[in-house]
């Protein structure tokens, strides 16, 4: 199909859809109302289980399956982006010893490493008090972890991260996560006094697993990323 | 307000699906991809807000003040957030694997691809 | 928060959002989808989304551009 064609055939189908959009969100409620009944549900229940974050309530406790489900995504996701990104027989991981990283951008990597990994770890361990919670501080761990890139270079990184050992806990922590899901835990630790550190059941417990989880995985993907982008550089083509 | 709140959410979702369909490189179709994920972010955001309501986190030292904003379309964004991530890993680790054997990544150039 | 805020952050987010999908080099695509996402995690900010607009950050700020990046300088050569 030609590119105008293309664009033809787009342009019909985006009106349809923008009026069908439209006609839709005319039968929504006003932008602001008051009137949002499962929000009043679903503080109650937080407020229940003494969690003081709502949205980590939801997300580890109402909506735990759900998240169990998203889990599964991101793990099919890293198996499938290491599948796809393997070395080729043909392609050979070059030894890149010599850094050239800038001196000050290294002193400055150098210093933010240790904020942002405590920044990560808090997000993962107030996730239930404060905004925040698994997922954030488990990216925010991943990424602040190849701020050793920037410091050290690539060779710093990769003597620094052992991949098999992030590939274990992304492996475990997705284990226990489902685990807990198929044998159908609730809520059942006791769930303590609203805005203290240890409230709210097992929704810290989750969230802690899940960080690791969504942290481990994230290390992995950009590890397959950068193998191909730096260390196979040289090689093919 | 609700013309411009719900406007903005409609026009990434179509404005992203143009890119995908005008694109030249998949790496960019990716990228616009992700921009039209983006306008469900704003849509289910926008249905969860009321004016005047604080976030729903109830922080250690502050009192619980009701009502919220609605936490449910909160916690569902925060799952597209998340999801529209891995997506964008899988695709642009496809992307990588079709320049390997392909030596391309204009999708008119791709001749398997031609229907 | 007032309603003039919120129009702003709106607006602020659909500029954005254009901008990166009218950005044709993916190399440069990589900043814009960046920039996008600091705009959008403001919009979650002002929605008092703060949960929401610290993923943003995290995920579509950081992550997802280096991701990107990569790519980019893996297929470029």
């Amino acid at each position: 199909m030609s590119r105008r064609s293309r664009t033809v055939v787009f342009a019909a189908g985006a009106a349809v859809l923008a009026a069908f959009f439209a006609l839709a969100v005319a039968g929504l409620p006003p932008f602001g109302n008051t009137d949002h009944p499962y929000r009043d549900l679903a503080v109650a229940a937080s407020l229940r289980q003494s969690t003081a974050n709502v949205v980590s309530s939801l997300t580890f406790d109402l909506r735990g399956f759900d998240t169990l489900g998203e889990e599964m995504i991101l793990l099919g996701s890293v198996v499938g982006a290491v599948a796809l990104l393997r070395p080729r027989p043909d392609e050979k991981e070059q030894n890149r010893s010599r850094t050239e990283t800038n001196q000050s951008v290294a002193l400055i990597a150098y210093v933010f490493l240790p904020l942002t990994l405590l920044l990560g770890f808090d997000l993962l361990v107030h996730g239930h008090l404060t905004p925040g919670g698994g997922f954030q501080g488990g990216v925010v761990l991943a990424t602040g972890l190849h701020l050793l890139y920037l410091s050290g270079g690539y060779d710093a990184l990769r003597r620094l991260r052992p991949l098999a050992w992030y590939e274990w806990v992304e492996g475990f922590t997705t284990a226990a996560f489902a685990a807990a899901g198929l044998i159908g835990v609730r809520n059942f630790l006791p769930r303590g006094v609203v805005q203290q550190l240890f409230s709210a059941g097992t929704v810290p417990i989750l969230n802690i697993l899940v960080g690791f989880a969504v942290g481990a995985g994230a290390v992995v993907l950009l590890a397959q990323f950068l193998t191909q982008a730096i260390a196979l550089e040289d090689k093919d083509d | 307000m609700q013309i411009i709140a719900y406007g903005v959410a409609g026009w990434l979702i179509l404005a992203g699906a143009y890119g995908m369909v005008r694109s030249r490189n998949l790496i960019h179709a990716t990228v616009c991809l992700s921009v039209c994920q983006s306008g469900t972010y704003v849509l289910l955001l926008a249905i969860g807000y009321q004016w005047n309501a604080p976030a729903p986190v109830f922080s250690p030292g502050s009192p619980v003040k009701l009502p919220v904003a609605d936490p449910v379309v909160q916690s569902l964004t925060f799952t597209d957030i998340v999801v529209s991530a891995t997506v964008t890993a899988l695709l642009l680790a496809l992307a990588i694997q079709i320049d390997k054997t392909h030596h391309t990544l204009d999708p008119d150039d791709l001749q398997s691809l031609k229907g | 928060m007032s309603a003039a805020l919120i129009v702003v952050a709106l607006l602020l987010v659909a500029a954005a959002g254009t901008a990166v999908v009218a950005t044709g080099d993916p190399a440069r695509q990589a900043i814009t989808l960046s920039a996008y996402g600091i705009v959008l995690s403001l919009l979650f900010l002002v929605l008092q989304a703060p949960d929401v607009a610290l993923s943003q950050i995290a995920v579509g700020t950081a992550l997802v551009p280096l991701m990107v990046m990569l790519t980019v300088r893996k297929t470029k050569k």
